[in-house]
């Protein structure tokens, strides 16, 4: 299952990972890739509702499993939450740690009501962004948390 | 557009916060970066690089490679149709190599087929031999340029002198996006290349010498841009993707791995620079001297110009009645260096830095008092000889960045052992932390410099559609982050009270607009949209649901000269850019860790265009600068990279870097359209001698060198002497 649909991905080779396998095999390319070693978090992906990097879990790993990525965090046009405070907070410049750092924020929601600034801090240390400092991130994850207060 | 007087003015002009239009499919992931291209038929294509910093290429043999089952092309040198070479200014990097390679990672044979497993398993089957030859590193490297300046009186002294030789090291851009791009050929025979770039139409240029296709036939075209900090401005895949699909027939598709990436693209010069300073016992500066050695790698890429800005703000912006600056890059046969954020001021500021706080120390005063009471201003002339025209508010910075509130001492006793220098992986209480401060303020050229005519070129056409205006803003300008498409577009609504704005993706079907690079590209692509928006607006009422109204105009910043190669003196610059920093950081002085706890900047902007936008350019600035300052730098040994990936090159993450406190100052630049400056690059300038200031101020070391490693905070040794 990835985004709620059975998916059956052809050509799958025994050494992809599920990153590959997204990207390449299903045409769910919002995954990035930026070190496929673990590093970066821009692979990031929900496995059964756990955030992994997905350039770390092999393809077959996934298999039977319930996959989530950034293109299944929307409803329709519906933004998630997340997504638009990341936009609102001025979060995103290039991009490409978006995927990836959105799911992680989202991630971070779901688990904590009230995350301190540290504990926010903790829940992103897995992400690179190279552009934007974090600042902006930070502030969109706050965005996220009082808009859900209110 | 008839114009009355009571028509409320169009939302999402200049100055407000306006969000950015890729907003919404870069958070859903719909963005298509140019890693996430794909077409029918694609093909994959890879690069054999040679293992070897330097050696004699004594054969080539692909035929095991061609013979694998779905390999479409295997090309070496002899199958690149036009020049051999390419370069932005010097054509001497090969596309391939033929008789030796000069770095490690040097493109030598370039693989298509079906599919990316088969092409990385044929590029495993090419064979070269080589025949390894000496490396040439940093100690005898052969002088590419040689920038001298001479300023002022050549036989001064001073009463008191401070001198220290300083280094930095190879800093890499890291963006996140690696290389790629398609490459599709067209009907015509020629080719439509979509890629990740800086500047199309440099690139457009050495695809067709090198492919031998005309321009007309060479079409580029953006694909998302993961990131760029100066390090996509040289050719990566462009030209072999080219020739992959040219030869194959096929769409290629290229993507670098981040091993590859380090390999792939220009690097930051590291620096070797020995200064002195001189001064009156009251604190004036007198003289300052200073040797810079610039270590370019295998070829010229953007040296001549990157050692250009190194002599030029070698002294930072401060008035000096005399200075002796020689500033040298040299060819090696380390890693290819070129552009990076910041461009050569990096370098120097962090010496010229350290060497005013050495001359407060010996003089007994306060560091930025010196800077104040030495600072640079208009009117005033830099050591090139050119008078300071616009804004050069070096003390006013300095004095609002002083006012600003440092953040409360918890140095002592931090409430959290996640608050440690070295987080939970600190094992102590804190016992051996101390709080430092430290400042530091730099400048750069804002454009390119030395007589360069870096013109942009927009083209924009208002059209009816169902009824009502829009307007269409196509230029050649490269979006890689920065936020330039939310910002042409304010300029347009501005000019044309039209809210309906569409900025277009950027290609080679329109003018060049330059680089996107030396924080020029709102100043001068912004100044082509607002030529082009004034003609269309005196033509509005030709408007009609036939027709549409559309002008290109091109802008060009007032000319510049180049550097006199003996005296070092001449106009060589359109405009400077200021910033200061004061960064605030605890050093546990027995385990040599660092935390950086805040970094506070005052930065002149001109005019804020978006604000928020101007703001994650300093604030993302400023983390590339601490970044150089405490973690980040390419290592090398006899020319060989050590640490190219992600677990071994570090770049600041989330819990390295700290809250930074933005004072943004407003001066209009006469120059530039709407006043405005670039912002880009000068967060990275002395942000970087800012933390290792307060570095020095915690733990009482010297800290010669960038970037400050654990075991310099722990030893007392140091390469810093003082007379
Ligand atoms: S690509 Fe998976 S962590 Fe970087
Ligand atoms: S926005 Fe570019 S890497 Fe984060």
């Amino acid at each position: 299952m990835v985004n709620g649909t059975a998916r059956v991905a052809d050509g799958v080779l025994e050494s992809d990972s599920l990153l590959t396998m997204l990207r390449e095999r299903l045409d769910l390319p919002g995954s990035k890739g930026a070190c496929e070693q673990g590093e970066c978090g821009s692979c990031s992906v929900y496995l059964d509702g756990v955030l992994v990097c997905s350039c770390l879990v092999l393809a077959a790993q996934a298999d039977g499993h319930g996959v989530l990525t950034v293109e299944g965090l929307a409803d329709g046009d519906r933004l998630d939450p997340v997504q638009q405070a990341f936009i609102d907070a001025g979060a995103v410049q290039c991009g490409f740690c978006t995927p990836g750092l959105v799911l992680a924020a989202h991630d971070l929601l779901g688990r904590h009501r009230d995350p301190s600034d540290l504990e926010i801090r903790e829940a992103l240390a897995g992400n690179l962004c190279r552009c934007t400092g974090y600042e902006k991130v930070l502030d969109a994850v706050r965005l996220a948390l009082a808009r859900r207060s209110r | 557009m008839a114009s009355s007087g009571t028509r409320t003015l169009v939302r999402g002009r200049i100055g407000e916060l306006v969000l950015r239009p890729d907003g919404v499919p870069k958070v859903t992931g719909a963005f298509q970066f140019a890693s996430d291209l794909s077409r029918e038929g694609m093909a994959w294509g890879v690069t054999v690089r040679s293992p070897h910093a330097h050696a004699r290429i004594a054969a080539i043999d692909v035929s095991e490679a061609a013979a694998l089952h779905g390999v479409l092309a295997v090309l070496t040198h002899a199958d690149v149709p036009g020049r051999k070479t390419y370069g932005m200014e010097h054509h001497d990097q090969p596309v391939l190599a033929w008789d030796e390679v000069r770095y490690e990672g040097e493109p030598v044979v370039i693989v298509a087929a079906v599919d990316l497993e088969t092409a990385r398993l044929a590029a495993a089957r090419v064979r070269v031999h080589y025949e390894e030859l000496p490396v040439v590193t940093w100690d005898d490297g052969i002088v590419l340029r040689h920038v001298p300046i001479r300023h002022g009186d050549q036989e001064v002294s001073a009463e008191v002198v401070v001198s220290g030789t300083y280094e930095v090291g190879m800093q890499d851009q890291a963006f996140l996006g690696p290389e790629s791009g398609l490459a599709i050929p067209a009907e015509d025979g020629g080719i439509d290349l979509h890629v990740a770039t800086q500047w199309l139409h440099v690139d457009q240029e050495q695809v067709a010498a090198s492919t031998g296709l005309t321009l007309e036939q060479t079409r580029l075209h953006l694909a998302g841009v993961g990131g760029a900090f100066g390090g996509r401005e040289d050719v990566s895949m462009q030209i072999h993707a080219s020739l992959l699909a040219l030869r194959s027939g096929r769409p290629v598709k290229m993507v670098y791995t981040r091993e590859e990436s380090f390999y792939g693209h220009v690097h930051r010069h590291p620096a070797r620079m020995r200064y002195e300073h001189g001064a009156t016992r009251d604190g004036r500066l007198v003289y300052v001297k200073a040797d810079v050695l610039l270590d370019g790698g295998a070829y010229a890429s953007s040296s001549p110009a990157v050692v250009s800005n190194a002599a030029t703000f070698a002294v930072g912006p401060y008035r000096v009645e005399s200075a002796t600056i020689d500033a040298t890059v040299t060819l090696t046969n380390n890693p290819p260096c070129g552009a990076m954020r910041g461009f050569g001021a990096v370098q120097v500021a962090f010496a010229h830095e350290a060497q005013m706080d050495r001359l407060a120390a010996a003089l007994g005063i306060d560091p930025v008092d010196l800077r104040i009471a030495n600072a640079l201003t208009t009117g005033d002339r830099m050591i090139t000889g050119q008078l300071v025209e616009g804004p050069a508010p070096v003390a006013e910075l300095l004095e609002r960045l002083r006012a600003m509130p440092l953040p409360p001492d918890t140095a002592m006793l931090p409430s959290d052992q996640r608050d440690l220098p070295g987080g939970l992986a600190n094992v102590t209480h804190g016992e051996g932390v101390r709080r430092g401060v430290g400042y530091a303020i730099g400048f750069k050229n804002i454009g390119f410099s030395e007589g360069f005519d870096d013109y942009a070129t927009a083209r924009v056409r208002v059209s009816l559609v169902d009824g009502a205006p829009r307007v269409e803003v196509h230029t050649a300008a490269c979006e890689v982050g920065q936020g330039l498409v939310t910002v042409l577009a304010q300029i347009a609504r501005t000019e044309l009270e039209i809210a309906d704005v569409v900025v277009l993706q950027a290609d080679t079907l329109v003018g060049s607009a330059g680089s996107t690079s030396a924080s020029r590209q709102t100043w001068m692509t912004g100044g082509a949209v607002r030529l082009a928006c004034e003609a269309v607006r005196a033509r509005l009422h030709e408007l009609s649901p036939e027709r549409h109204v559309e002008e290109t105009a091109e802008h060009h910043h007032r000319p510049t000269v180049p550097l006199d190669p003996v005296t070092g003196q001449g106009d060589s610059v359109v405009a400077l850019a200021f910033a200061a920093h004061r960064a605030v950081a605890d050093v546990d002085c027995e385990l040599g860790l660092v935390r950086v706890v805040e970094i506070a900047t005052s930065q002149d902007v001109g005019r804020i265009i978006n604000p928020i936008q101007c703001e994650g350019q300093i604030q993302g600035g400023i983390a590339q600068g601490l970044g150089l300052a405490v973690m980040e730098e390419i290592q090398l040994g006899a020319g060989r990279i050590r640490n190219a990936s992600f677990t071994d090159y570090l770049i600041p993450t989330v819990l390295d870097m700290p809250t930074v406190r933005l004072d943004i100052l407003e001066t209009p630049h006469p120059l530039a359209p709407y006043g405005l400056n670039g912002v880009g690059e000068p967060p990275t300038i002395a942000s970087t001698p800012a933390v290792v200031a307060a570095l020095r101020d915690a733990s009482g070391i010297a800290l010669a060198r960038v970037p400050v490693r654990p075991e310099d905070l722990t030893t007392s040794s140091s390469s810093v002497s003082s007379s």
